[in-house]
């Protein structure tokens, strides 16, 4: 069986959809590009495929993987493109290698966000960063399927800075928009960028004034640099194969 | 001048609401066009949720209709939840499409297509986050012609206050002609303004325009007559028959939703229309005559349906399927052809007998097996031969047994309950027919191991039926019986643990039968429940039963009529109903005549299989029964080989 792995965005409006939303999409996408998916055995057997952790349902993305096991070897630049033909725009294929070994969770521990704050000064982001930076702990509240549960946002971010792009969003001119740069390691219970969010809440009061939108830039293996490593680097023979 | 998204501005509230997804589009066959390039611009909207409305084939065969001409744009719209209701009217966000999210209010049409009265609210909720004045009256050239389609639009007088115009029948052809004089109107300059449009539309006799229609009223509250009052409409509306269904082979490329929506499936319609005259079915009647979509075109359609959308899941969708003179071939040859997939076939519920059985047999050959239904509606003899759904008790015990040993292991039964002269005891014979179903399938197939699930709702008598003229049960008379059916249900334990019972309240069916049948005076309930808050009136968690009642008592006694005189009150024969100038086809002394027979307990035939029976629909709509057998076969598959890189719409 081939195993490939899939790195695709969520872009736009269609970042709304959530991970159950993608998932049937995707199951369609393969019927609609005939691609030779593999079943599991059993009674009701379902294609093969597995998902990397999903950005939250209203984060735009342009670093989601998942892996899929096909009955029939396929070329995965060939598939890369039938894919994403067969998926509404917004919901876009970006790269297919194939799998050599390992699972795709191995190859991810960090995830690099992008914040964009409309209405907020990038000088009061600046220092409710600091104000999170500084401290040896933040505590946020969210709820979860075992209701609220209280936990540490700060010790899983590595990066966290307001970056030099801050200044107009692209929507409306006149007002500001702080932009933020964030690095979070995956960990237990997950922190995801609500959660930092909430965080800065909780050190410096910040509220914006309209919900931040969020994007995830990169997911991967987080080295000593600070670097976030693509996880499709390690089965990637030197060829770089469809993609940007 | 063009017109801008409010996707901005809605972006910023979709956080705060629940499943943001449906409002956002992005649907694999939705189609966006340039504003300018267009000259006739339709909004279409199914008032529901967009979970409920984007699987409406009425909606997506329209949209593809129209998107199909050059300088026509169709984009959809549904009703939204409360919870962004609210955010909307705060932020001054106004009711869009999801296809541009354009605001509707932009749009030269407004078409709500209404399958049940239960979106009568949802449009004013639509209409007032539009920014469109509620009633007709004060719109002007500024505003979209806001335009009924759908069954519910066979009596529009309840909502003939806020319609511009109905539309009944099939929408197929009618939205072209509409179009067409829409075009033509904005060509020469709009002359006449809004009343000139609508009075060319009345002209056609096929569109309904109720503001050129007068209601008088008799001093006991009856109607005495419903007349034009200008000299140039006509004084009956007729209904619209598509005819030849393979010419219009739609949806051809069905809406692919990101939400879940209620059906994720390819649903083909098989046929339109249904002469079996169950003298409850308001759509076996108003669509009549049957015709049949040929078996090779339902072949080709769900091969390229599925193809387009990539579902796993084809529903052969009509009022009857297992009536298609071909359907023995059309469902051994898709089973056939979709035998190595995971392609799985279902048809709807269906009426009793074995034949249904084999065909079941055959679309679940690849082991994908859909759930079986039936439908004997009621549960004696007696109740059956009144509402004329011709089926013996032995028959239906059977057919389902046949099903049990089949392999079947849980078949679903529906029922009504509150029909006209129903008894006590015409119900709990619901029960023990359950009884005795588990007791003989449980003998035939040597195990406990089988279930049945007894569904039942209250009827509600429907415009253009024999049962126009028939008086409701009581909602507590009705609540009463289906405990009593639990009971009988219960009665013999180890039966009914193998039973499953669900049933729906005689409450928010009253209510549905006031809208139904209502007429003018009906509207100012409907607007008073609106105020209250009253929205999805489809949905148990929404409904509000309390609320309509005060509505009802707070407007209709202006009127010297109440909620009673319209739902349990019966009609007599030479009353003028709401809807008598509203023409579907159906000779009324046939219905007056039908509705006798009914209560002698008389069945009347299928006229695809006996001489016909002159309900009046052909001679007067100048169609024709269109069935075959045509002989001809599914088209085999063409193999394909390799990836397909299916072509956007975009």
């Amino acid at each position: 069986m081939q195993r490939i792995r899939l790195r695709y965005a969520k872009r736009g409006p269609l970042r709304f959809t959530s991970h159950r939303d993608f998932a049937r999409a995707f199951e369609r996408a393969l019927r609609r590009a005939a691609v030779p998916i593999a079943y599991s055995q059993g009674f009701t057997p379902h294609p093969k495929i597995s998902y990397a952790s999903a950005a939250p349902t209203g984060v735009g993305s342009e670093a989601e993987y998942l892996e899929i096991g096909l009955q029939a070897e396929v070329d995965p630049a060939e598939l890369r493109a039938a894919l994403d033909a067969a998926l509404s725009p917004g919901l876009d294929i970006l790269d297919a290698v194939v799998a050599r070994e390992g699972s795709l969770a191995d190859q991810i521990n960090a995830s690099r966000w992008l914040l964009e704050l409309p209405g907020v000064e990038p000088r009061t982001a600046a220092e409710a960063v600091a104000a999170f930076l500084a401290a040896e702990e933040v505590l946020v509240e969210r709820m979860t399927k075992q209701g609220r549960r209280s936990f540490d946002a700060r010790s899983a971010v590595t990066f966290f800075a307001v970056t030099k792009q801050s200044g107009a969003p692209s929507e409306a001119a006149a007002a500001p928009c702080a932009i933020i740069d964030l690095v979070v390691r995956q960990v237990t219970p997950a922190v995801r960028p609500d959660d930092v969010l909430s965080g800065l809440r909780v050190v410096a009061g910040l509220e914006p004034p309209v919900p931040a939108r969020v994007t995830r830039l990169a997911q991967g293996t987080l080295t000593p640099q600070g670097e976030i490593v693509d996880p499709l680097e390690a089965d990637r023979e030197g060829a770089t194969i469809g993609g940007l | 001048m063009s017109v801008s998204s409010v996707f901005p501005q809605l972006e910023q509230l979709l956080p705060r609401v629940s499943k943001p997804i449906q409002y956002v589009g992005g649907e694999l066959g939705a189609v966006v066009k340039d504003w300018d390039a267009t000259t006739v611009r339709w909004a279409l909207m199914y008032p529901d949720a967009y979970e409920v409305g984007l699987p409406n084939q009425g909606v997506q065969i329209l949209y593809e209709v129209l998107n199909e001409q050059p300088d026509v744009l169709a984009e959809r719209t549904y009703a939204v939840w409360p919870d962004l209701e609210a955010l909307m009217k705060e932020a001054g966000v106004p009711q869009f499409t999801v296809d541009a999210h354009r605001p509707v209010h932009a749009f030269d049409v407004l078409g709500l297509s209404f399958a049940t009265e239960l979106g009568y609210t949802n449009m004013l909720s639509a209409l007032d986050l539009a920014g469109i004045p509620l009633e007709s009256q004060h719109r002007t050239v500024e505003h979209p012609i806001v335009l009924a389609g759908g069954h519910a639009s066979f009596n529009p007088e309840p909502i003939a206050d806020f319609i511009d115009a109905a539309v009944l029948g099939d929408g197929e052809e009618a939205v072209l002609e509409i179009t067409g004089i829409i075009r033509e109107w904005k060509a020469e300059g709009c002359p006449g303004g809004r009343d000139e449009l609508l009075l060319r539309l009345a002209r056609t006799e096929s569109i309904y325009v109720p503001r050129f229609y007068d209601v008088d009223y008799l001093p006991d509250g009856r109607i005495q007559r419903v007349v034009p009052n200008r000299p140039d409409v006509p004084f009956r509306v007729h209904k619209r028959t598509t005819m030849d269904l393979d010419a219009w082979p739609y949806p051809k490329k069905p809406l692919v939703p990101l939400a879940e929506t209620v059906h994720e499936r390819y649903a083909v319609e098989i046929f339109r229309g249904c002469t079996r005259g169950c003298r409850f079915c308001q759509a076996g009647m108003i669509t009549r005559p049957v015709r049949e979509r040929s078996i090779t075109t339902v072949g080709q359609m769900v091969k390229e349906g599925l193809e387009f959308s990539g579902f796993s899941e084809v529903g052969l969708l009509s009022l009857s399927s297992a009536d298609h003179s071909e359907i023995g071939d059309m469902c051994s040859g898709l089973a056939e052809q979709y035998a190595d997939t995971n392609v799985s076939l279902s048809l709807p519920s269906t009426r009793v007998d074995a034949f249904n059985i084999d065909l079941a047999q055959e679309l679940s050959r690849n082991g994908r097996r859909t759930g079986l239904t039936f439908a004997p509606e009621g549960g004696s003899e007696r109740i059956r031969k009144v509402i004329n759904k011709m089926v013996t008790e032995e028959d239906l015990i059977r057919t389902v047994v046949t099903a049990y040993s089949n392999g079947w292991r849980s078949v679903k039964l529906y029922f009504m309950c509150g029909l006209p002269t129903e008894t006590d005891d015409d119900v709990l014979q619901i029960g023990r027919m359950a009884h005795e179903v588990i007791r003989a399938g449980r003998i035939a197939t040597g195990t406990k191991d089988i279930k049945c699930t007894v569904s039942i709702g209250a009827f509600v008598p429907k415009p253009h039926t024999p049962f126009q003229w028939a008086a409701m049960e009581r909602p507590e008379v009705i609540d009463n019986r289906l405990r009593m059916l639990k009971q009988e249900i219960n009665s013999d334990r180890s039966l009914g643990r193998a039973i499953g019972y669900r049933y729906h309240d005689g409450e928010p069916s009253l209510i549905e039968g006031l809208l139904s049948r209502g007429d003018r005076r009906v509207g100012a309930v409907i607007r008073r429940a609106w105020d209250k808050g009253q929205r999805f009136d489809g949905w148990s968690e929404h409904f509000s039963y309390a609320r309509w009642v005060e509505a009802a008592a707070e407007t209709l006694p202006a009127f010297g009529v109440d909620l009673d005189w319209f739902t349990t009150r019966e009609r007599e024969q030479l009353e003028v109903l709401p809807w008598d100038h509203l023409d579907s086809g159906l000779d009324k002394d046939w219905l007056w005549q039908d509705w006798q027979d009914s209560k002698t307990e008389f069945e009347q035939d299928d006229c695809r299989w006996t001489p016909c029976f002159d309900c009046g629909v052909c001679p007067s709509m100048d169609t024709e029964i269109q069935i075959g057998p045509t002989g001809k076969k599914l088209l085999p598959l063409t193999p394909t080989n390799g990836l397909r890189s299916p072509a956007h719409t975009h």
